[in-house]
């Protein structure tokens, strides 16, 4: 189907299930429960679990299949950024164009950071990229301030008049989709749930859909198999006949213009772009991402994006008064003993889980929930759990 | 032989260079802000230095590429941080003599080193918490090291340079966090002793006009201790039977092994050693900028630039490229040349790193098969 | 003319003559060994037939055309596969795998973005691989990790990598180095094979003199650099200078 084999189509299929039921999927929780603050069905987060699933997915392709580990790729994510604004600002308000500009300008950036980094390869590879990347947040905060908006980053202003968009006089533009809103969202009240479909979302899915598809093929294909090739052995790769140099910088390229399609799509979605997208730490997240879900597998990166995302957005809102109301049936000794021990794990603190979980994946499971999933999946050794470990397996080319 | 020969080449030509660069900077801006901004660079670049150091021993020792070593610096800043809290633990009394606004006699705080040393000798301590935290900072930096390796490190040896990237980054953000969670995400101001606060003039003493060439104290301390520190790791790798043994590990690790000679332990201890002197860097840093739980982050992308640049797992290299950049930086950030080519400054050091590694891939002084996959 | 002519090549490493006016030449369908002690130059001779070194003076001519200055891939897209001492095959991936690889290779040269296309749907491809492996007997294994199999195995795969290309000549560095003596065997069985029954040109790099003499046609003996003697084996086990060379004064 498609040109998937049955267990990779399978897999697709179950991607595209869960990305469009998200809505309910995400909101398991009635509105009026103290857990519903663990609903993540909102459309600025669900919004976020797709972008970043596709960065993930494109960093995925260069670190999980080439090895090569770059520690630059928020700086594609942000040219991607300031691309997709400009065009808004200056020629017309519908996303696709300036998501089309921000995948061109970032593969352009990325064609000639890719061509000078690639000629180093191990750590040499991961400062250099490191270095190009912080040389653009520098520019882009400081001297670039005409074309990046400096400190503050770039808005769409009543002043933007896009020459394609007919604005009314005054009126500030609004991201659209061939005149559909990006913020109009359709709620749907079943009891005490609340369900939100947003239209953004839903565009951003379905470019997560079509990037994973594409990652699935690319997976697939010899030139796949190629960069795993370089990932394994390069100097037989070089006594095959072969010239893994284009390999990887093709590899680089297109995770590069992943990156801009996020970026693109982070400005259809809110309409900014600012330098601290690429700053450094927004690079190492997407490392963690990748490594979390799992590193050269097809879902890990979508996984660790979301699992992430999560984390930031609903860990991070836990304050003491929800850890009290949490333990409040324990006796108060027990229960302040516990608020004291969870509340530097959550809140302000969830970088900490962050960091713990991190390094718990690539000590004990290289190959992160991806491959938690299958160790629980042979333990439940049950016929049908078998049968989804097999599936896991084969989704894992890069094991 | 061939090797060493044009090593001799390439560091007289190294050499060359920095003469050169002087004398144009000199004629450009003449001797008085060439001499200051020099100053200003060496300073700055001590603390390159020294972290440059310690990843370069750790890295050539231990052949780890370690992202928590900004971590270490960081902690070392947070050990004068807590020596001047700790100095700084006080009881309170009521103090008949005054009275608040209403009317009930006040309440005072006052430090138990007043109580044990009286006042004098009491404010004298607190006010040298930091020079006096280096004392206090050596232990604990040192076992910090040792923990790190040998509950951490030591499983890495033998994974991928990327797993070992990727596990000591993930150190990096718990220990941060760790320090974030107990001191607050604000940078907590940690003065230098009044006696090293103020100004020296530079200029008088080599008899230029007064007030032309001044520069604080304190980071003129920070430069002298930093090469005080560095020449301390070079002799005692030079000429202690301990540092000749790790020498000899970090250029064939298993011939040494094969006499018998327990590397292993030697390399935990150097993995402490590299850690007190980061943790060192730290400590003698907080004057300059206020300790907070992501400096460490902060200067640790700069230093694996100048390891880099200077040439993974050559130690001259990292103290060399340190100063290097750290003064290239310094001018950088000269008005003049900002209004030329405006925010050189803030890539200044990323450029060199890019054209160095470009032109000379291991670096100013980096050995053949380092790190080359 | 032999299909590999090597003329008075020199190399210098600093002060070690490491090379010294070198001429060698591979007639076409022949097996040809170079062996010497340790130290001859034989590997640094290696290395400049495959582009990881490139001699100070002197010329390397493959089929006519000089090899000098091209990149390893470039020369083995001209028709020299190179056998390593330890065995250099795609670890990580299956050893179906790392069949299709030069075949792909020799398909597509040096680089195709072929990015959409199913690997396994190049029937073709899978096919000439499986039959390869089938070959090799390494058939059974061919969803296996490569690193996963023996040393002897390894070697196998890697020598058939090699062949999957259709090499015109293939260049074997020590490929017994290291190996149990049933794994030499083997070995040596399947260079016979190998020579048997395919046009192909074999240039073997060797220390030991049991693979040396039950594969050679020809011999030549590298002592200090130079060529010695060049042979046949028959007349090269008696020759004098060639004990000599290899025992010393004393013999």
């Amino acid at each position: 189907m498609l040109g998937l084999d049955k267990k990779d189509f399978r897999l697709l299929v179950i991607v595209v299930a869960l990305t469009m039921l998200a809505p309910f999927l995400l909101n398991p929780f009635p509105e009026s429960s103290g857990l519903a603050q663990f609903n993540a069905g909102y459309p600025d987060l669900m919004q976020r679990f797709v972008i970043f699933g596709i960065f993930a997915i494109g960093f995925n392709i260069l670190f999980g299949l080439t090895g090569y580990l770059s520690f630059g790729h928020a700086a594609f994510l942000g040219v991607g950024s300031y691309a997709a604004i400009w065009m808004m600002k200056l020629v017309t308000l519908n996303v696709i164009p300036a998501i089309i500009m921000g995948v061109i300008f970032a593969g352009i950036f990325a064609l000639a950071v890719g061509y000078i980094s690639l000629r180093r390869s191990g750590i040499y590879f991961s400062i250099l990229t490191l270095a190009f990347a912080q040389m653009s947040y520098a520019l882009a905060y400081s001297v670039l301030t005409p074309i990046t908006g400096g400190e503050t980053g770039l808005q769409i202003k009543a002043t933007d008049r896009p020459i394609l968009s007919n604005l009314e006089p005054g009126e500030i533009g609004r991201a659209n989709l061939f005149g559909m809103d990006m913020r109009t969202s359709f709620e749907l009240g079943l009891g005490d749930w609340l369900f939100t479909f947003n239209s953004g979302y839903y565009i951003a899915a379905v470019f997560m859909i079509l990037a994973f598809y594409l990652s699935i093929r690319i997976f697939r294909s010899p030139f796949g198999t190629m960069l795993r090739a370089v990932k394994s052995n390069q100097t037989r790769m070089y006594y095959t006949g072969l010239n893994a140099r284009p390999y990887t910088l093709a590899a680089f390229v297109i995770s590069g213009m992943y990156a801009g399609l996020a970026g693109g799509l982070l400005v259809a979605m809110d309409t900014q772009a600012g330098p601290e997208r690429m700053f450094w730490t927004a690079s190492g997240e997407v490392v963690l991402m990748t490594i979390l879900g799992g590193v050269g597998t097809l879902i890990g990166p979508v996984l660790g994006a979301g699992a992430i995302k999560y984390m930031e957005n609903i860990l991070s809102k836990i304050n003491k008064d929800i850890l009290h109301q949490w333990f409040a049936i324990l006796p108060d000794g027990i229960e302040n003993f516990l608020v004291t021990i969870v509340y530097p794990f959550v809140g302000k603190g969830w970088h900490l889980t962050l960091g713990i979980i991190f390094m718990a994946v690539v000590i004990f499971l290289p190959g992160g929930l991806v491959e938690g999933g299958q160790r629980i999946a042979r333990l439940f050794g049950r016929k049908k759990a078998k049968g989804d470990a097999e599936e896991a397996t084969q989704s894992t080319p890069a094991e | 032989m061939d090797n060493s020969r044009s090593n001799l080449t390439a560091t007289t030509g190294v050499l060359g260079a920095i003469v050169a660069f002087f004398v144009v900077v000199g004629l450009l801006f003449g001797v008085e802000a060439t001499i200051l901004q020099t100053l200003d660079g060496l300073s700055k670049g001590s603390a390159y230095a020294l972290i440059a150091l310690g990843l370069t021993l750790i890295f050539g020792t231990l052949g780890v590429v370690n992202f928590a070593h900004g971590a270490l610096f960081m902690i070392g800043a947070f050990c004068a941080v807590t020596l001047s809290r700790v100095l700084t633990l006080s009881h309170t009394v009521i103090d008949e003599s005054k009275t608040d606004f209403l009317g009930n006699p006040s309440k005072i705080q006052v430090p138990y080193l007043y109580d044990w040393f009286g006042k004098e000798t009491g404010d004298a301590i607190i006010d040298w918490a930091v020079p006096l935290a280096i004392l206090f900072s050596i232990p604990i930096m040192v076992l910090v090291g040792i923990v790190m390796e040998r509950g951490l490190i030591k499983h890495f040896y033998k994974r991928p340079h990327a797993d070992q990237i990727l596990v000591t980054f993930g150190l990096a953000i718990v220990l941060q966090e760790i320090i974030k969670a107990f001191y607050g995400a604000n940078p907590i101001p940690t003065p230098a002793p009044a006696a090293f606060s103020g100004s020296f003039d530079f200029g008088a003493m080599l008899g230029f006009d007064p007030n032309v060439i001044i520069y604080p104290y304190w980071r003129i301390i920070y430069f002298a201790f930093g090469a005080l520190l560095i020449g301390g790791v070079f002799a005692f790798l030079q000429f202690t039977t301990f540092g000749m043994v790790v020498r000899a590990g970090m250029a064939d690790r298993e011939t040494v092994q094969l006499l018998g000679i327990n590397i292993d332990r030697r390399f935990t201890l150097m993995f402490g050693l590299a850690a007190a002197v980061a943790g060192l860097a730290g400590v003698m840093y907080t004057p300059i900028n206020s300790p907070n739980y992501h400096m460490g982050m902060d200067f640790l992308v700069l230093s694996f630039v100048v390891v880099v640049v200077g040439g993974m797992g050559s130690l001259p290299g990292a103290v060399l490229a340190g100063f290097l950049l750290g003064v290239l930086e310094a001018f950088a950030s000269m008005g003049e040349v900002l209004e030329v080519l405006p925010g050189l400054n803030q890539i200044i050091i990323f450029l060199v790193a890019i054209i160095i590694l470009l032109t000379r891939p291991r670096g100013l002084m980096g050995r053949k098969g380092v790190m080359e996959e | 003319m032999g299909i590999l002519e090597v003329k008075n090549v020199n190399k210098r490493f600093g002060g070690l003559q490491a090379l010294g006016d070198v001429n060698l030449s591979v007639a076409e369908h022949s097996v040809h060994a170079i062996i010497g002690p340790n130290g001859a130059g034989k590997s640094t001779l290696l290395n400049c037939l495959i582009g990881k070194l490139i001699p100070d003076t002197g010329s390397v001519m493959f089929d006519g055309q000089s090899v000098l200055g091209r990149k390893p891939y470039q020369i083995n897209q001209m028709g020299i596969s190179r056998v390593f001492q330890t065995p250099e095959i795609f670890g990580d991936l299956s050893v179906l795998e790392n069949m299709m690889i030069p075949i792909f290779a020799k398909r597509d040269g040096a680089f195709r973005m072929h990015a959409i296309e199913s690997t396994f749907n190049e029937k073709e491809i899978v096919e000439q691989a499986e039959d390869m492996l089938e070959s090799l007997n390494l058939a059974d294994a061919r969803h296996d990790h490569a690193a996963a199999m023996s040393r002897g195995n390894k070697r196998r795969l890697e020598i058939g990598m090699c062949l999957a290309q259709e090499p015109r000549l293939l260049l074997l560095d020590e490929p017994t180095a290291g190996m149990a003596r049933a794994d030499t065997n083997n070995t040596i069985d399947l260079l016979k094979q190998i020579k048997d029954e395919r046009d192909i040109t074999i240039a073997i790099i060797e220390h030991d003199m049991h693979v040396v003499f039950s594969l050679a046609e020809r011999i030549t003996v590298l002592a200090q650099g130079t060529p010695l003697v060049e042979d046949t084996p028959d007349k090269i086990k008696g020759h004098p200078k060639v004990r000599e060379a290899y025992l010393g004064e004393a013999a």
